[in-house]
């Protein structure tokens, strides 16, 4: 048997197979100017700060973690052991690229970093409907009231 | 690792006025959720920007995806150019200290001697992720619980409190993934810390070895699963 995180064709499946919510008609915002853009990063690494009190186990905890731009004393809340964990070990910007997106506002390839950036838990009810309508929502306002405009999204 | 999340929110920010970008190798999902923006990224699960301190990969990632917010209309998914693979790759070059104290069990001696290493590690990346159940200072004492469950104490009877097995065995894994990335020379590549921790160190093995004990002995299944990847013997 083969490892299951490590199985490609076993993890597909199980995305491929998983119970999805509908959305109607989505939205799509064109962006005007990169280069004049606020970005922010919204992971479902579960990542919060180190002492933190964190997520809790299960399905249950739609709540999101605000990461400041300067912080790095990040601790990975996804404990799930299906999943490499040494990436974010060795480098926290393989799940949350915040060093990278700096370099891209000092060389003028995007117009700001976010001051404030996001984390949830990955593991969500089926219906997924409490980061829809209660805790998404949410953070999106806070996002909004910063002048943010491209979020980019990660996970683990 | 859930897209299902990631989707969700992507719906959710767009829809209040943000434009987003969906990283994540779940392709079927995304197009399934028809989620604004996605790019595919064929890299392991853990991995959304493909490889630890490559900074010049990230980059060409990160402009991946910055390029998709020039598409017309969406929902648009466009693949990353390269892939990466879970399997097949170099392991990790981690070398473990000799015994120092031979009266203790080869794992407690060997977390001892690496116990240094996990404090520059600490220093250096001022971040960890232990402290689900245990302290670094506790990862010795914690296998040694593990050591009395494999000489044929029951497991209930070893001093864990209840339910913390499983967050021990957490922190026990970053203890050694953390002091890893800071002892390993070369790239950490996909699951090698991993592979490192369960094939090479005597705590991986000893872990590996009480899990199963406790199935040969009918332990419910809930205590013991967890404590190492699903499929690990």
């Amino acid at each position: 048997m083969a490892v299951f995180g490590k199985d490609e064709a076993t993890v597909r499946k199980f995305g491929a197979g998983m119970a999805i919510p509908e959305f109607g008609e989505p939205s799509f915002n064109e962006l005007k100017s990169l280069k004049h853009a606020k970005v922010a990063i919204v992971t479902t690494a579960a990542l919060h700060r180190e002492g933190g009190e964190g997520f809790e186990l299960g399905d249950n905890d739609f709540h999101f973690e605000t990461l400041p731009r300067d912080a790095r004393d990040l601790t990975l809340g996804h404990h799930s052991v299906n999943f490499d964990r040494g990436g974010f070990a060795a480098d926290i910007n393989v799940v949350y690229p915040i060093d990278r997106l700096q370099e891209l506002a000092e060389n003028g390839t995007i117009g700001e970093v976010a001051e404030n950036h996001y984390a949830f838990a990955g593991n969500q009810s089926d219906t997924v409907s409490e980061i829809r309508l209660d805790s998404g929502p949410l953070c999106a306002k806070e996002m909004l009231n910063e002048g943010v405009d491209i979020v980019i999204l990660t996970g683990t | 690792m859930c897209p299902r999340t990631l989707c969700t929110l992507a719906h959710v920010f767009e829809s209040a006025g943000l434009s987003t970008v969906v990283l994540t190798p779940m392709k079927e999902l995304a197009e399934r959720m028809k989620a604004p923006r996605t790019l595919h990224t064929d890299f392991p699960v853990g991995l959304s920007l493909g490889k630890p301190r490559d900074n010049k990969f990230q980059h060409e990632v990160l402009q991946a995806a910055f390029d998709l917010l020039q598409e017309p209309e969406g929902p648009v998914i466009k693949e990353f150019p390269v892939s990466i693979s879970s399997v097949g790759n170099e392991p990790l070059v981690c070398s473990l200290p000799p015994r120092v104290n031979t009266e203790l069990h080869p794992a407690i001696d060997e977390a001892q001697a690496l116990k240094s290493a996990y404090d520059r590690a600490h220093q250096k990346n001022k971040r960890t992720s232990i402290g689900m159940q245990i302290s670094a200072e506790k990862v010795p004492e914690a296998l040694e619980k593990f050591v009395k469950i494999v000489e044929g104490e029951q497991w209930d009877e070893v001093g864990f409190p209840t339910n913390s097995m499983y967050g021990t065995v957490h922190d026990i894994r970053c203890y050694y993934e953390e002091l890893a990335c800071e002892l390993a020379e070369g790239p950490i590549g996909p699951w090698s810390t991993e592979e490192w921790f369960y094939d090479k160190t005597a705590a991986g093995q000893l872990i590996l070895q009480a899990r199963r004990v406790m199935k040969d002995r009918d332990v419910e299944q809930s205590i013991w699963f967890g404590l190492a990847p699903a499929g690990r013997t």
